[in-house]
């Protein structure tokens, strides 16, 4: 049996609909095609769709209170423009469509992952990268609960989940056993380091807050 | 004279249990803070300067001859470097995903664009993706010849009670959160390597042979890996065409990391387990017979078990006839994974002796016991079963199958597992410096299992120093010649040549210093930070003015850790045994299981760490859920497709789904004699089996299929109430 194919990814994953196929197919800005929580303020930017591209297009980021000039095609992920383009590399992609949560960074004080979102698209957003969180120097006390807990292991989910522990105890001081459950529910590990990580959102809670639901 | 060399050769066990001050605490992991701040570089993340992006065109195909390559058009796009044909005219792909062609660029963006420029004609050959039917397989199952002891039809026409299943697990994937991959630069005759590798010491001569440079042009570092699980050991294919990319782009640095798609595709995978077997047992619960039909797959090569893995553990009933078949399928090829064919001849195994205990009217937990006498450590399986009965309260929970009432069953399970674990060879050299430095150096790595930390401690043990004053080198090829991290080697290894160097060096500083504190060597120690002479502390040196007396000359010092000889040096041996108990709610109307609880009881001879032990055996747990209630590589014949090449379809467990997990660590006199022995693979092996149980415990039907899914629970169900 012979079947003659014009190109080489005839029935693959490139060729049907997917979010990341048409994330990284659209160059269009305004917010309009941006997906998960930036939706929410969206439509006040939508007015004007203004097409960029295709090509590099110049615009600049906030990341950790500091601007950064880019030059980066629109279909550029912000995961991929912190990681290959600017040495912001705590942000790891894994599953590089929103399930896994290794890229996960804040923006404009929420947890976001950020494979989902457009580098172009996060101008004028302030971008919390866990650099900015937390060094070795001074690290965060979920970075420090996290070793006292032994909450990772190869490390390669730790920076998403450390952010969006941190994201998560920002909008919930006072967390229970069970909310750390369904709170951090968004971020994977392959080790099985999950035991360790409810102690450590635990115990970072109480460090910041005084938190004592436990 | 101070330099002369002792008579005899130096003792390098470790101290009494009780006098340690190191080993067996609890020692937060010295890479913790790097990785929990991101600051830790795994090669994923290395940016080298003028750095290129290479991208792959893979095969959509299971099977299939390429006809044509046509790199023309993608060569031509701007921003384009290299492009390299993988596999030529006339080549065959055998599984989807594999390399046919890849292409280096500027950014990842035009790679990628560049990859899809690449034309590729195939002629679609026949292909089989699934052998969970043996049936179905025809020519592509391989028996593996019958191996028979005793008198297995005897003792099954003898038997009181007979008892018969069919049971399956399903091929999974390794999905190393960072995906197999390398940056490359081959400039002239010189190979810069970061590769995501298990094994540091070894890649270099692995990369050489496939490149003709020799390794000495080699230079490997990688400091962190996200997850290997048994899949990263080679130069992929992919891997040796991205320093033939940097080569024609220059010698300019190329990074390749695989999407997640491909990786899952082709990066490894863990082979299936199927299996019709059969039991028989006297009245009482002593077993007589084991027959089982097994069969598996790990891509082309089929999957093999040797009949020394059945009955798994219980391997000494007295009448056995075992069969395998090797079924070759177009799929990616297997590799080690965490204990390779242990988890599903545990499986196997323990699902056979719970529906035979069940049919026996007997408590697992007893039938278990009761047959210790099959297993090659009675007295350890015994002990271990008993107390993870007393951590599961296990008498007071378990009811006999199926019996309780309700929309939501609770149910108990319990499964068992067997593995090696002796150290690997391993050279360490240990310096110590005039100033007190102590630098300590291996070619190996660390897995995220604790190797660093583990390192430091054994160093920290011997030099009688805090764990914070010895600085560990490892991630390097430049350091001694470490194993590559396979079998639960790695501990053993480097602990025991860690042992050694330093004994050795603190050995050649007691000499140095012995005339200024009036005393011979062998009547000094060193411990709590200073040399002193043993029996009187008053005669001490702190650690800085003894090493301050070596006035310019450093010490440094190697050890080697030679497996043949370990066991009787005493640092390192193998053989552990495991228990594992799994508690779960079965949701009746819905098919759904929830995890309540897991108990882990393994022995790993001397523990170093008990905090990154325990660690690894949660982490060991975890994966057991996954495997066991939501983890597959579905394939789909028809196209001959992996159904599920991502993370939204291939299920990890979340950490609201794993339920509680208690470790016990078997921390004995007896054990910690043994030496170390390795702990990343037994704990895989029993949890899966464990939750299968109590689900059929919990409904009073085996589900025979893992993992658990609704449907198959509510499929089984149904049987039982038709």
């Amino acid at each position: 049996m012979s079947e003659k194919k014009p190109t080489s990814t005839p029935p693959s994953k490139e060729s049907g609909f997917s979010r990341r196929g048409f994330l990284t197919s659209v160059g269009v800005t305004g917010g309009a095609l941006t997906t998960g929580i930036l939706t929410t303020e969206a439509p006040a930017r939508a007015a004007a769709p203004t097409a960029v591209g295709p090509g590099p297009v110049p615009f600049t980021l906030t990341i950790n209170g500091k601007p950064y000039k880019v030059s980066l095609e629109p279909r550029t992920t912000l995961c991929d423009a912190l990681r290959n383009h600017l040495e912001f590399t705590a942000s790891k992609r894994v599953c590089d469509r929103g399930t896994c949560g290794a890229c996960t960074v804040i923006v404009d004080g929420k947890a976001v992952y950020s494979c989902t979102v457009l580098a172009i698209d996060a101008q004028g957003r302030k971008i919390e990268t866990l650099e900015g969180i937390s060094t070795p120097e001074h690290p965060h006390p979920v970075s420090q609960a996290f070793v006292n807990n032994d909450a990772q292991q190869c490390g390669y989910c730790t920076p998403g989940f450390v952010v969006a522990a941190k994201a998560f105890l920002d909008h919930n001081p006072n967390p229970t056993y069970e909310d750390v459950k369904h709170g951090l529910g968004g971020n994977l590990c392959r080790c099985g380091t999950y035991v360790g990580v409810r102690k450590a959102v635990l115990e970072a809670a109480k460090q910041r807050h005084g938190g004592t639901n436990a | 004279m101070p330099e002369e060399t002792p008579a005899v050769a130096p003792d390098y066990h470790y101290p009494p249990m009780d006098q340690r001050k190191v080993i067996g605490t609890r020692v937060s992991r010295l890479d913790g803070i790097a990785k929990s701040t991101g600051a830790a570089k795994y090669n994923s993340d290395i940016t080298p300067k003028d750095l290129l992006f290479a991208v792959l065109v893979t095969s959509p195909y299971a099977h299939a001859r390429v006809k044509s390559v046509d790199t023309g058009a993608a060569a031509k796009l701007k921003g384009v470097t290299a492009v390299r044909t993988i596999l030529d005219a006339g080549k065959e792909v055998q599984w989807e995903g594999q390399e046919v062609a890849v292409v280096a660029a500027v950014t990842e963006e035009i790679a990628r664009d560049a990859a899809r420029l690449i034309q590729v004609d195939y002629e679609v050959l026949p292909h089989l993706v699934r052998e969970d039917d043996l049936d179905k397989a025809g020519a592509n199952a391989k028996p593996a010849g019958e191996s028979v002891t005793g008198d297995p039809d005897q003792a099954f026409k003898d038997a009181d009670v007979v008892s018969e299943g069919v049971y399956g697990i399903p091929v999974i994937t390794h999905c190393c959160l960072e995906p197999h991959g390398l940056a490359v630069a081959w400039n002239g005759d010189h190979v810069d390597y970061w590769p995501s590798t298990q094994g540091v010491s070894d890649a270099a001569a692995d990369l050489g042979r496939a490149l003709t440079v020799p390794a000495a042009n080699i230079h490997v570092e990688m400091q962190y890996i996200g997850g290997g699980f048994g899949s990263k050991f080679q130069a992929e294919a992919f891997g040796v065409q991205c320093a033939q990319l940097s080569r024609a782009s220059g010698g300019r640095p190329v990074r390749l990391f695989l999407d997640r798609s491909t990786e899952l595709l082709i990066a490894g995978n863990r082979p299936s387990g199927y299996g019709k077997i059969k039991m028989a047992a006297k009245k009482d619960g002593t077993i007589t017979a084991w027959q089982s039909q097994t069969w598996s797959t790990g891509g082309l090569g089929g999957g093999g078990f040797g009949a020394e893995l059945f009955p798994y553990v219980y391997h000494q009933v007295p009448n056995r006839r075992v069969n395998h078949t090797a079924v070759s399928t177009n799929c990616g090829s297997a590799r080690a994974w965490r204990a390779p064919n242990h988890p599903q001849a545990s499986f196997l195994t323990c699902s056979a002796l719970e529906d035979l205990a069940a049919k026996l009217n007997m408590d697992p937990l007893d039938f278990f016991l009761m047959n210790a006498g099959y297993t090659a450590r009675a007295e350890a399986y015994k002990a271990q079963l008993q107390k993870a009965a007393e951590l599961m309260e296990w008498k007071k929970n378990w009811h006999p199958r199926g019996e309780g009432s309700g929309v939501v069953r609770r149910g108990l399970g319990l499964g068992v597992s067997t593995w090696g674990g002796a150290g690997h060879g391993s050279k360490c050299l240990t310096t110590i410096h005039p100033d007190g430095t102590v630098v300590v150096e291996l070619g190996s790595q660390d897995l995220g299992t604790g190797t660093r930390t583990i390192i430091a401690m054994v160093a920290a043990e011997t030099l009688g120093l805090p764990v914070s004053a010895i600085q560990v080198n490892i991630g390097d090829n430049k350091y001694p010649q470490s194993g590559a991290s396979g079998g639960s080697t790695t501990v053993g290894g480097v602990s025991a040549s860690t042992r050694k160097s330093s004994v050795n060096a603190v050995e050649k500083l007691f000499a140095q210093v012995a005339p200024s504190l009036g005393t011979t060597p062998d009547k000094l120690e060193a411990a709590e930070g200073t040399i002193r002479v043993k029996g009187d502390p008053s005669k001490s040196l702190s650690w800085k003015a003894a090493c301050n007396k070596l006035g310019v000359s450093k010490i440094s010092e190697l050890g080697e850790n030679e497996p043949r000889r370990a066991a009787r040096e005493g640092l390192n041996t193998g053989g552990v045994a495991g228990v594992q108990m799994a508690d779960v709610s079965v949701d009746t109307e819905t098919g759904v299981v929830r995890m309540n609880r897991m108990v882990a009881v393994h022995d790993c001879g001397l523990v170093i760490n008990p905090k990154t032990a325990e660690s690894q055996v949660m982490g060991a747990c975890i994966m057991s859920v996954c495997a066991a209630l939501s983890e597959e590589r579905v394939m789909d014949q028809q196209t001959g497709r992996m159904l599920n090449a991502d993370m939204e379809f291939y299920k990890l467990a979340g950490i609201g789904d794993i339920g509680e997990i208690i470790v016990h660590m078997d921390i004995t006199p007896e054990n910690d004699k043994r030496g170390v022995i390795g702990l990343g693979e037994p704990p895989t092996i029993p949890g899966i089996v464990s939750i299968a149980n109590a689900v059929a415990n919990a409904i009073g039907v085996r589900v025979g299929r893992v993992p658990l899914t609704p449907d198959r629970v509510l499929a089984a169900l149904e049987r039982r109430t038709a």
